[in-house]
């Protein structure tokens, strides 16, 4: 029972960070262009687009 | 430019830089600023295809000074470049990315950023998948049989981990259940947040009274199944959204003012002011109502505009529709009218207004709730009383009408609609068809009648030739031909290509709006045009046979051309296939009786079916009447002309090279040049209906087996689990079975070679 509290709170706040990090990436636009990351490992050598200065 | 004298091709230059200037001003002003000072483009760029198209565009357009970044979607067609001050003409990115080969669009419009509606539906999903799961894993070890302590703590933190998921993620319901509960109605909605905060509310009661069951996992298990149908039905309709958004013009929205004084400014469309003189190129279409100005002469193309197919010749003084398309000559006009007052905002709201009764749909999924969500809250109540009567306690009666409550929770009922009619988008989008919202799919399967428009529609609009005519005189007729921007001279043009031949040099050449071409070849003096201006040069002839287009070449007999519309391709499958399953058509027309009636004749609609001159509002009100005789209709047509009629009909379809209006009002867009896709659509509708009324029924026979349990409290809450997942992978289940039926192409419908089919269209083409 004693394990059991200590290991609930570490269950759920895992699958909390797991949520927080799944939304952080929604909202960073990681899932805005599925198809196009798909080709882009295609592209010999595609310079990331933030790159320049 | 000068405005007097018929203009000649040798000054086209500063016609075509004026079009490039319009578009570069539209895209100048199309730049957002940020907090950081870059300033924002996005450019729709609907030829992208393949990982090279992504790495060639990023890699050409950072290669322009002043560009931050850019990126291409691929999923949505659209590249977004951020740029510095250092950038000095913002339209080079436009033209960088023609310059690579891919013809660009201009305003994305709003829908360059996020769609916060799915935004905010994926963050209501996320959190309840989140809660679902955790909820269930303490659920399960409840149900494992995990004594008294540990079992009320699992409850505890199950509600802790419950409550709020569910208030977050079923925001959507409950704003929507509210809205429907003030207006005093009843939708799917309201069943569905009654029984999850009632169950949520009994829940909280029975784990911190302790001992009892609770019922946590239920309402979070149901809100995250119900979101995975809100957010396909959401991706669906985005997808069509983005895709006709996709199809919008190349051209700029706005117009080159010519001011007092002889200068030009660009003005936007909204910014068009009755009495403003205009500069319209060749090419371009009319934004405004207006008239042309004295000395002006051009030949417009009103297919669009009134559904003529044939182009028309206008002079000083005459009056043209927005809509209408300048093909011959650069002309000055002055508007009549402002945006809003504009045939084509006539239009739209004659469509609006038609739309109003549209609007009054009821789709299947809500008819059903209507009828559904009344038996929900009877049973529940009728359990409690009847649980009081049979001598139980209150506290017992209560849990059995929450466990019916829960068990008649339209879980499988929520997702039948969506599941289905997302697996039929899919497949409609590899045919290239395009549906604009769900309830299209059962509108569509409702129809008991076809409506056609002919011109662009039953009738490409391109004119071509007859295959009766030497190499020589051709190669002579597209020295002049290939110069002109004129459909018929186009055609001409065109059937040069076909052929490989090259055309004749020519010089001194010369457009003459309302006659035609002409200029010199080898010297001597050719024309291309009307007949009796054409033969005014030719070696002695005369002919009694009026209309066509003539070539006439000093010291040589004169040639006719005839010239004849094309059926789109497919059409003839089209009708057959509405045949065979006994759906009357009808052709109404805008254009002259007796090529309606050829078109008419050749797909085999009867006589009594076919009319011709038809004004737009007489097209909606005789959709209306034969709504009334026969029963709703389907409405196939693309012109400005037709948009009342698609917004009365009670449904519509519409190719995607149709007018900006027709597009914006049509329940489905196909991007094909077949008609096929018209039965296609009709067809895979059927069987989209068809599936949902499979899944509806399979998700009621799943309520008949469980209400009855419930009632008599033989449900517990790892039965109630267990019968809300099985039902729901059955719907989805089925509805997969839907996308492998339809895999296999529906009969693609094959014309003969449509050219013989056209060789029986003359057409009477006049120039004056």
């Amino acid at each position: 029972m004693n394990n059991l509290l200590f290991l609930i709170p570490v269950a759920l706040g895992l699958g909390a960070l797991g949520l927080a990090a799944f939304l952080w990436a929604y909202r960073n636009g990681q899932f805005d262009d599925l198809d196009g990351d798909a080709l882009r490992i295609l592209a010999d050598e595609a310079p990331p687009p933030d790159r320049k200065a | 430019m000068s405005t007097c004298c018929a203009p000649t091709i040798g000054n086209d230059e500063p016609v075509r830089a004026a079009e490039g200037r319009l578009r570069a001003e539209e895209f100048a002003r199309s730049g957002r600023t940020d907090s950081a000072g870059l300033v924002h483009y996005v450019v729709t760029v609907p030829s992208i295809h393949c990982a090279d198209c992504i790495s060639t565009l990023e890699a050409g357009l950072s290669a322009i000074t002043g560009v931050r970044s850019a990126r291409v979607n691929f999923s949505t067609r659209r590249v977004a470049v951020a740029t510095t001050a250092a950038l000095a003409d913002p339209f080079d990115i436009v033209r960088t990315i023609e310059r690579l080969g891919y013809p660009a669009m201009l305003g994305a419009g709003e829908s360059d950023g996020r769609d916060p509606v799915l935004s905010q539906l994926m963050r209501a999903l996320v959190v309840a998948g989140f809660g679902a799961a955790n909820v269930m894993l303490l659920s399960v070890s409840v149900w494992a049989g995990a004594d008294h302590a540990t079992r009320t703590l699992f409850q505890l933190i199950s509600g802790l981990i419950a409550v709020p998921a569910v208030l977050y993620a079923g925001r959507p319901f409950f704003r929507s259940a509210w809205s429907a509960l003030r207006r005093g109605g009843l939708n799917m909605d309201v069943p569905i947040a009654i029984g999850v905060l009632l169950t949520l509310g009994n829940s909280v009661y029975e784990a911190t009274i302790g001992g009892g069951e609770t019922w946590f996992e239920a309402p979070v298990m149901l809100i995250f199944f119900l979101l995975i149908g809100r957010v396909l039905d959401h991706v669906m309709r985005e997808k069509a959204r983005s895709g006709i958004d996709n199809l919008s013009r190349l051209a700029a929205r706005g117009a080159i003012r010519v001011g007092p004084d002889g200068g030009t400014d660009f003005v936007a469309v909204e910014e068009i002011r009755p009495g403003m003189v205009l500069q319209i190129a060749a090419g371009e279409r009319f934004p405004v109502d207006g008239v042309l100005l004295d000395g002006q002469a051009t030949d417009i193309d009103r297919s669009l505009a009134t559904g003529e197919s044939l182009p028309v010749s206008v002079g000083s003084g005459d009056k043209v529709e927005a809509g209408a398309l300048n093909l011959a000559a650069p002309v000055h006009f002055e508007a009549r009218a402002d945006a809003d007052h504009s045939l084509i905002h006539e239009m739209m709201r004659l469509m609006e207004a038609a739309e109003q009764g549209k609007a009054s749909y009821v789709r299947l999924a809500d008819r059903i709730s209507s009828i559904y969500a009344p038996f929900v809250h009877l049973a529940s109540a009728l359990t409690f009383v009847g649980w009081i009567a049979t001598g139980h306690g209150a506290h017992a009666a209560f849990s059995a009408a929450v466990a019916v409550l829960i068990i008649t929770c339209p879980c499988a009922l929520g997702l039948a609609v969506p599941v289905a009619q997302v697996v039929g988008a899919g497949v409609l989008l590899r045919r290239g068809i395009l549906v604009r919202t769900g309830s299209a799919f059962e509108r569509m399967a409702e129809v008991k009648q076809v409506i056609f428009d002919k011109t662009g529609t039953l009738t490409l609009p391109t004119l071509q030739l007859d295959d009766d005519l030497s190499e020589e005189n051709l190669g002579l007729i597209a020295a002049l031909a290939s110069q002109s921007r004129h459909p018929l001279s186009v055609a001409v043009a065109s059937e040069a290509r076909r052929r490989g031949i090259i055309p004749e040099a020519a010089s001194e050449l010369a457009e003459r709006p309302g006659y035609g071409m002409e200029g010199r070849i080898a010297g001597r003096r050719a024309r291309l045009g009307r007949q009796d201006w054409a033969l005014e040069i030719a070696a002695t002839y005369t002919s009694d046979r009026h209309g066509d287009l003539w070539f006439a070449i000093e010291g040589q007999a004169p040639v006719r051309l005839t010239i004849r519309a094309e059926l789109r391709p497919g059409s003839r499958a089209t009708m057959q296939a509405f045949d065979q399953r006994g759906l009357p058509r009808y052709l109404l027309s805008g254009d002259a009786p007796a090529s309606v009636a050829a078109v008419g004749a050749m797909l085999g609609f009867s006589e009594a079916n076919i009319a011709a001159r038809i004004g737009p509002s007489g097209k909606a009100e005789r959709i209306e009447a034969l709504q009334a005789a026969n029963g709703p209709a389907l409405f196939v047509g693309d012109g400005i002309n037709d948009a009342p009629a698609l917004g009365t009909a009670h449904v519509s379809i519409t190719p995607s090279d149709a007018s900006e209006v027709g597009r914006a009002s049509a329940d489905f867009v196909f991007t094909g040049r077949s008609l096929g896709a018209v039965s296609d659509s009709y067809l895979i509708s059927k069987a989209v209906l068809a599936c949902v009324r499979e899944n509806m029924a399979l998700a009621i026979l799943y309520n008949i087996i469980a209400v009855p349990m419930a009632i008599i409290g033989l449900v517990t809450p790892l039965g109630a689990a267990i019968a809300m997942s099985t039902s729901s992978m059955i719907v989805v289940g089925n509805s997969l079975r839907l996308r492998l039926k339809l895999r296999q192409p529906v009969a693609e419908p094959q014309d003969e070679e449509p050219k013989a089919a056209g060789r029986a269209l003359r057409q009477e083409v006049r120039f004056g």
